[in-house]
Protein backbone atom coordinates (compact mmCIF):
# COMPACT_ATOMS: atom_id res chain seq x y z
CA UNK A 1 0.00 0.00 0.00
CA UNK A 2 2.74 2.41 0.84
CA UNK A 3 4.73 1.76 -2.20
CA UNK A 4 1.07 2.54 -4.45
CA UNK A 5 1.05 5.96 -2.23
CA UNK A 6 5.02 6.65 -3.28
CA UNK A 7 4.24 6.13 -7.23
CA UNK A 8 1.11 8.53 -6.30
CA UNK A 9 3.34 11.23 -5.40
CA UNK A 10 4.24 13.21 -8.80
CA UNK A 11 0.24 12.80 -9.94
CA UNK A 12 -0.83 14.02 -6.56
CA UNK A 13 1.62 17.23 -6.01
CA UNK A 14 0.38 17.92 -9.47
CA UNK A 15 -3.44 17.54 -8.31
CA UNK A 16 -3.11 19.90 -5.18
CA UNK A 17 -3.89 23.29 -7.21
CA UNK A 18 -6.88 21.92 -9.33
CA UNK A 19 -8.41 20.50 -6.02
CA UNK A 20 -7.78 24.20 -4.60
CA UNK A 21 -9.00 25.52 -7.79
CA UNK A 22 -12.22 23.33 -7.65
CA UNK A 23 -12.74 24.59 -3.80
CA UNK A 24 -12.23 28.40 -4.98
CA UNK A 25 -14.01 28.21 -8.06
CA UNK A 26 -17.57 26.30 -6.62
CA UNK A 27 -19.36 28.30 -4.67
CA UNK A 28 -18.66 31.29 -7.71
CA UNK A 29 -20.64 29.19 -9.95
CA UNK A 30 -23.48 29.05 -7.52
CA UNK A 31 -22.43 25.56 -5.56
CA UNK A 32 -23.07 25.74 -1.70
CA UNK A 33 -20.10 24.96 0.55
CA UNK A 34 -21.72 21.43 1.59
CA UNK A 35 -22.55 20.48 -2.18
CA UNK A 36 -18.96 21.29 -3.01
CA UNK A 37 -17.01 19.62 -0.30
CA UNK A 38 -19.84 16.51 -1.72
CA UNK A 39 -18.69 16.28 -4.95
CA UNK A 40 -15.05 16.19 -4.12
CA UNK A 41 -16.46 13.56 -0.96
CA UNK A 42 -18.97 11.54 -2.58
CA UNK A 43 -17.91 11.66 -6.94
CA UNK A 44 -14.65 12.17 -6.92
CA UNK A 45 -13.93 12.66 -10.41
CA UNK A 46 -11.54 15.52 -11.33
CA UNK A 47 -11.95 17.25 -14.53
CA UNK A 48 -16.08 16.32 -14.63
CA UNK A 49 -16.40 17.92 -11.37
CA UNK A 50 -14.80 21.22 -13.31
CA UNK A 51 -16.96 20.60 -16.57
CA UNK A 52 -19.91 20.63 -14.26
CA UNK A 53 -19.49 23.65 -12.49
CA UNK A 54 -18.97 25.39 -15.85
CA UNK A 55 -22.49 23.55 -16.52
CA UNK A 56 -23.86 25.17 -13.31
CA UNK A 57 -22.38 28.81 -13.81
CA UNK A 58 -25.10 28.92 -16.73
CA UNK A 59 -28.25 27.17 -15.58
CA UNK A 60 -28.00 24.29 -17.00
CA UNK A 61 -30.77 21.67 -16.01
CA UNK A 62 -30.25 18.87 -13.75
CA UNK A 63 -30.86 16.32 -16.45
CA UNK A 64 -28.48 17.86 -18.78
CA UNK A 65 -25.80 17.86 -15.97
CA UNK A 66 -25.98 14.18 -15.70
CA UNK A 67 -25.88 13.37 -19.07
CA UNK A 68 -22.90 15.33 -19.66
CA UNK A 69 -20.89 13.69 -16.52
CA UNK A 70 -21.62 10.76 -18.34
CA UNK A 71 -20.58 11.02 -21.39
CA UNK A 72 -17.67 12.71 -19.81
CA UNK A 73 -16.75 9.75 -17.57
CA UNK A 74 -17.65 7.10 -20.07
CA UNK A 75 -13.81 6.94 -20.67
CA UNK A 76 -13.41 5.17 -17.36
CA UNK A 77 -15.33 1.73 -19.26
CA UNK A 78 -12.04 1.71 -20.60
CA UNK A 79 -9.82 1.84 -17.55
CA UNK A 80 -12.41 -0.58 -16.32
CA UNK A 81 -12.42 -2.98 -19.03
CA UNK A 82 -8.01 -2.93 -18.95
CA UNK A 83 -7.94 -3.36 -15.71
CA UNK A 84 -10.83 -6.37 -15.28
CA UNK A 85 -8.24 -9.66 -15.60
CA UNK A 86 -5.95 -7.75 -12.87
CA UNK A 87 -8.88 -7.55 -10.35
CA UNK A 88 -11.36 -10.65 -11.48
CA UNK A 89 -9.40 -12.96 -8.76
CA UNK A 90 -11.06 -10.44 -6.14
CA UNK A 91 -13.97 -10.47 -3.88
CA UNK A 92 -16.59 -8.14 -5.16
CA UNK A 93 -16.89 -6.42 -2.17
CA UNK A 94 -13.22 -5.12 -2.84
CA UNK A 95 -13.48 -4.56 -6.41
CA UNK A 96 -16.84 -2.52 -5.11
CA UNK A 97 -14.21 -0.33 -3.29
CA UNK A 98 -11.72 -0.31 -6.07
CA UNK A 99 -13.81 0.72 -8.50
CA UNK A 100 -14.90 4.14 -6.50
CA UNK A 101 -11.48 4.95 -6.88
CA UNK A 102 -11.09 4.55 -10.51
CA UNK A 103 -9.80 8.02 -11.55
CA UNK A 104 -7.42 9.09 -14.32
CA UNK A 105 -4.48 8.82 -12.07
CA UNK A 106 -4.98 5.97 -10.53
CA UNK A 107 -5.47 4.31 -13.33
CA UNK A 108 -2.38 5.37 -14.78
CA UNK A 109 -0.26 4.34 -11.77
CA UNK A 110 -1.66 0.52 -12.09
CA UNK A 111 -1.14 0.41 -15.38
CA UNK A 112 2.85 1.19 -14.59
CA UNK A 113 2.60 -1.35 -11.90
CA UNK A 114 0.72 -3.87 -14.38
CA UNK A 115 3.97 -3.75 -16.78
CA UNK A 116 5.33 -6.99 -17.17
CA UNK A 117 8.96 -6.32 -15.68
CA UNK A 118 7.00 -3.24 -13.55
CA UNK A 119 10.10 -1.80 -11.46
CA UNK A 120 6.91 -1.31 -8.90
CA UNK A 121 6.59 -4.99 -8.51
CA UNK A 122 6.00 -7.60 -10.55
CA UNK A 123 3.41 -9.80 -7.55
CA UNK A 124 0.46 -9.54 -9.78
CA UNK A 125 -1.47 -11.41 -6.86
CA UNK A 126 -1.11 -8.46 -4.45
CA UNK A 127 -1.14 -5.42 -6.57
CA UNK A 128 -4.31 -4.36 -5.53
CA UNK A 129 -2.69 -3.37 -2.55
CA UNK A 130 -0.76 -1.07 -4.41
CA UNK A 131 -3.98 0.46 -5.70
CA UNK A 132 -5.71 0.88 -2.59
CA UNK A 133 -2.88 2.87 -1.50
CA UNK A 134 -2.85 4.91 -4.74
CA UNK A 135 -6.53 5.77 -4.27
CA UNK A 136 -6.84 6.14 -0.54
CA UNK A 137 -3.99 8.79 -1.17
CA UNK A 138 -5.79 10.63 -4.34
CA UNK A 139 -9.20 10.85 -1.87
CA UNK A 140 -6.99 12.17 0.67
CA UNK A 141 -5.12 14.99 -1.34
CA UNK A 142 -8.34 15.66 -3.34
CA UNK A 143 -10.83 16.17 -0.54
CA UNK A 144 -8.40 18.01 1.39
CA UNK A 145 -7.37 20.40 -1.15
CA UNK A 146 -11.15 21.09 -2.23
CA UNK A 147 -11.33 22.38 1.18
CA UNK A 148 -8.36 24.54 1.24
CA UNK A 149 -10.26 26.14 -1.55
CA UNK A 150 -13.38 26.78 -0.12
CA UNK A 151 -11.59 28.48 2.60
CA UNK A 152 -9.18 30.60 0.42
CA UNK A 153 -12.49 31.22 -1.28
CA UNK A 154 -14.05 32.66 1.12
CA UNK A 155 -11.28 34.79 2.56
CA UNK A 156 -11.09 36.49 -1.03
CA UNK A 157 -14.06 38.43 -1.20
CA UNK A 158 -15.88 39.41 -4.62
CA UNK A 159 -14.33 36.76 -6.38
CA UNK A 160 -17.25 37.12 -9.17
CA UNK A 161 -16.84 40.52 -10.37
CA UNK A 162 -13.00 39.90 -10.81
CA UNK A 163 -14.16 37.91 -14.21
CA UNK A 164 -13.29 34.47 -12.22
CA UNK A 165 -14.77 32.49 -14.48
CA UNK A 166 -12.24 32.91 -16.91
CA UNK A 167 -10.45 30.79 -14.58
CA UNK A 168 -12.75 28.31 -15.86
CA UNK A 169 -11.37 28.71 -19.43
CA UNK A 170 -7.99 28.78 -19.24
CA UNK A 171 -7.98 25.53 -16.78
CA UNK A 172 -9.76 24.14 -19.97
CA UNK A 173 -7.39 25.27 -22.55
CA UNK A 174 -4.67 24.00 -20.57
CA UNK A 175 -6.34 20.87 -20.19
CA UNK A 176 -7.39 20.48 -24.08
CA UNK A 177 -4.48 21.90 -26.02
CA UNK A 178 -1.72 18.99 -25.33
CA UNK A 179 -4.62 16.27 -26.99
CA UNK A 180 -4.09 18.61 -30.23
CA UNK A 181 -1.37 15.06 -31.33
CA UNK A 182 -3.29 14.26 -34.43
CA UNK A 183 -5.57 15.40 -37.61
CA UNK A 184 -8.10 13.49 -36.12
CA UNK A 185 -8.03 14.80 -32.84
CA UNK A 186 -7.86 18.50 -34.75
CA UNK A 187 -10.85 17.83 -36.54
CA UNK A 188 -12.75 16.47 -33.86
CA UNK A 189 -11.83 19.87 -31.49
CA UNK A 190 -12.15 22.52 -34.54
CA UNK A 191 -16.09 21.04 -35.42
CA UNK A 192 -16.74 20.79 -31.74
CA UNK A 193 -15.72 24.61 -31.07
CA UNK A 194 -17.85 25.66 -34.68
CA UNK A 195 -20.59 23.47 -33.74
CA UNK A 196 -21.00 25.27 -29.60
CA UNK A 197 -21.32 28.67 -31.56
CA UNK A 198 -24.13 27.61 -34.05
CA UNK A 199 -25.85 25.10 -31.22
CA UNK A 200 -25.41 27.55 -28.60
CA UNK A 201 -28.92 29.42 -28.24
CA UNK A 202 -30.41 25.39 -28.30
CA UNK A 203 -32.50 25.28 -25.23
CA UNK A 204 -31.38 23.78 -21.72
CA UNK A 205 -27.68 24.00 -23.06
CA UNK A 206 -27.96 20.75 -25.04
CA UNK A 207 -25.86 22.73 -27.33
CA UNK A 208 -22.95 21.28 -25.47
CA UNK A 209 -23.83 17.69 -25.80
CA UNK A 210 -24.88 17.80 -29.41
CA UNK A 211 -21.50 19.82 -30.53
CA UNK A 212 -19.38 17.17 -28.50
CA UNK A 213 -20.99 14.38 -30.66
CA UNK A 214 -20.61 16.12 -33.72
CA UNK A 215 -16.77 16.51 -32.65
CA UNK A 216 -16.56 12.93 -31.62
CA UNK A 217 -18.37 11.81 -35.22
CA UNK A 218 -15.81 14.06 -37.27
CA UNK A 219 -12.60 12.46 -35.30
CA UNK A 220 -13.77 9.00 -35.98
CA UNK A 221 -14.53 9.99 -40.11
CA UNK A 222 -11.37 11.37 -39.94
CA UNK A 223 -9.48 8.25 -38.66
CA UNK A 224 -11.86 6.09 -41.15
CA UNK A 225 -10.49 8.08 -44.17
CA UNK A 226 -7.23 8.16 -42.83
CA UNK A 227 -7.52 4.10 -42.83
CA UNK A 228 -8.53 3.90 -46.49
CA UNK A 229 -6.69 1.42 -48.60
CA UNK A 230 -5.95 4.19 -50.84
CA UNK A 231 -3.92 6.28 -48.14
CA UNK A 232 -1.92 3.61 -47.25
CA UNK A 233 -0.95 2.96 -50.55
CA UNK A 234 0.24 6.70 -50.87
CA UNK A 235 1.85 6.14 -47.05
CA UNK A 236 4.08 3.02 -48.43
CA UNK A 237 5.33 5.05 -52.01
CA UNK A 238 6.63 7.31 -49.66
CA UNK A 239 8.40 5.14 -47.22
CA UNK B 1 -31.16 23.23 -8.92
CA UNK B 2 -31.72 20.48 -6.16
CA UNK B 3 -27.56 19.84 -4.93
CA UNK B 4 -28.89 16.63 -3.12
CA UNK B 5 -29.90 15.09 -6.56
CA UNK B 6 -27.08 16.74 -8.31
CA UNK B 7 -24.29 15.05 -6.16
CA UNK B 8 -26.90 11.73 -5.99
CA UNK B 9 -26.92 11.62 -9.13
CA UNK B 10 -23.19 12.63 -10.93
CA UNK B 11 -22.29 9.51 -7.88
CA UNK B 12 -24.51 6.79 -9.71
CA UNK B 13 -23.28 8.37 -13.05
CA UNK B 14 -19.69 7.96 -11.80
CA UNK B 15 -19.27 4.72 -10.19
CA UNK B 16 -21.84 3.40 -12.52
CA UNK B 17 -19.83 3.47 -15.17
CA UNK B 18 -16.71 2.46 -13.13
CA UNK B 19 -18.26 -0.56 -11.58
CA UNK B 20 -19.91 -2.37 -14.17
CA UNK B 21 -17.04 -3.85 -15.77
CA UNK B 22 -15.68 -4.63 -12.29
CA UNK B 23 -19.34 -6.32 -11.60
CA UNK B 24 -19.29 -8.71 -14.00
CA UNK B 25 -15.79 -9.16 -14.66
CA UNK B 26 -14.30 -9.36 -18.16
CA UNK B 27 -17.58 -10.56 -19.87
CA UNK B 28 -18.28 -7.66 -21.91
CA UNK B 29 -15.74 -6.25 -25.03
CA UNK B 30 -16.20 -3.16 -27.05
CA UNK B 31 -16.19 -2.67 -30.24
CA UNK B 32 -13.29 -0.94 -32.01
CA UNK B 33 -14.81 2.29 -33.18
CA UNK B 34 -16.46 2.74 -29.22
CA UNK B 35 -13.05 2.56 -27.78
CA UNK B 36 -11.66 4.87 -30.70
CA UNK B 37 -14.88 7.78 -30.26
CA UNK B 38 -14.06 7.66 -26.21
CA UNK B 39 -10.80 9.19 -26.76
CA UNK B 40 -12.47 12.39 -28.21
CA UNK B 41 -14.82 12.83 -25.99
CA UNK B 42 -12.98 14.94 -23.40
CA UNK B 43 -11.33 17.38 -25.30
CA UNK B 44 -14.69 17.89 -27.90
CA UNK B 45 -16.77 18.24 -24.91
CA UNK B 46 -14.15 21.19 -23.31
CA UNK B 47 -13.67 22.48 -26.49
CA UNK B 48 -17.08 23.00 -26.96
CA UNK B 49 -17.65 24.80 -23.03
CA UNK B 50 -14.45 27.10 -24.27
CA UNK B 51 -15.24 28.32 -27.62
CA UNK B 52 -18.80 29.58 -26.15
CA UNK B 53 -17.49 31.11 -23.18
CA UNK B 54 -14.75 33.35 -24.90
CA UNK B 55 -16.48 33.85 -27.91
CA UNK B 56 -19.66 34.72 -26.53
CA UNK B 57 -19.12 35.94 -22.91
CA UNK B 58 -22.08 38.27 -22.53
CA UNK B 59 -24.54 36.19 -24.62
CA UNK B 60 -23.76 37.44 -28.01
CA UNK B 61 -20.88 36.40 -30.66
CA UNK B 62 -18.16 39.17 -30.17
CA UNK B 63 -15.43 38.32 -32.19
CA UNK B 64 -13.05 41.81 -31.42
CA UNK B 65 -10.30 43.29 -29.58
CA UNK B 66 -12.52 44.50 -27.08
CA UNK B 67 -13.39 40.69 -25.96
CA UNK B 68 -11.13 40.11 -23.34
CA UNK B 69 -12.04 36.73 -23.04
CA UNK B 70 -11.14 35.85 -26.13
CA UNK B 71 -7.73 37.73 -26.78
CA UNK B 72 -6.83 35.93 -23.40
CA UNK B 73 -7.74 32.68 -24.64
CA UNK B 74 -6.04 33.07 -27.67
CA UNK B 75 -2.85 34.18 -25.54
CA UNK B 76 -3.41 31.00 -23.24
CA UNK B 77 -3.35 28.80 -26.40
CA UNK B 78 -0.09 30.07 -27.34
CA UNK B 79 0.98 29.79 -23.53
CA UNK B 80 0.24 25.86 -23.34
CA UNK B 81 1.62 25.82 -26.61
CA UNK B 82 4.98 27.10 -25.59
CA UNK B 83 5.06 26.22 -21.97
CA UNK B 84 3.25 22.44 -22.67
CA UNK B 85 2.14 22.71 -18.90
CA UNK B 86 -1.32 23.10 -17.51
CA UNK B 87 -0.06 24.83 -14.13
CA UNK B 88 1.69 27.92 -15.74
CA UNK B 89 -1.02 28.15 -18.80
CA UNK B 90 -3.38 28.79 -15.92
CA UNK B 91 -1.63 30.87 -14.40
CA UNK B 92 -0.08 32.65 -16.94
CA UNK B 93 -3.20 33.07 -18.67
CA UNK B 94 -4.77 34.69 -16.09
CA UNK B 95 -2.59 36.97 -15.36
CA UNK B 96 -2.70 37.76 -18.91
CA UNK B 97 -6.80 38.18 -18.26
CA UNK B 98 -6.50 39.87 -15.69
CA UNK B 99 -3.89 42.77 -17.16
CA UNK B 100 -5.88 42.76 -20.47
CA UNK B 101 -9.11 43.97 -18.04
CA UNK B 102 -7.58 46.42 -15.87
CA UNK B 103 -5.94 48.16 -19.18
CA UNK B 104 -9.35 48.13 -21.01
CA UNK B 105 -10.91 49.24 -18.29
CA UNK B 106 -9.06 52.86 -17.92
Amino acid sequence: MLAGSKAALPLIVGGIPFGILFGTLAPTSGLSIWATMAMSLIVFAGSAQFIVLALIAVQAPLEVILLTTFVVNLRHLLYATALVPKVSHLSLPLRTFLAFGLTDETFANMSQRYQPDSPLGSDHQFAHFFYIGSMISFYITWSTSTAVGLILGNMIPDMTSWGLEFAMSVTFIGMVIPYLNSKAMFSAMLSAGIASLYFAYLPNKLGLIVSALIGVAMGLLVIHFQNMPINQIKDNKHE
Amino acid sequence: MNEFWLILGMFVVTFGIRFVMFAFAGKMTFPVWMQQSLKFVPPAVLTAIIIPAVVMPYGKIDISFTNVYLLAAIISVIISLVTKSLLKTIFFGMLVFLLLKFLMAT
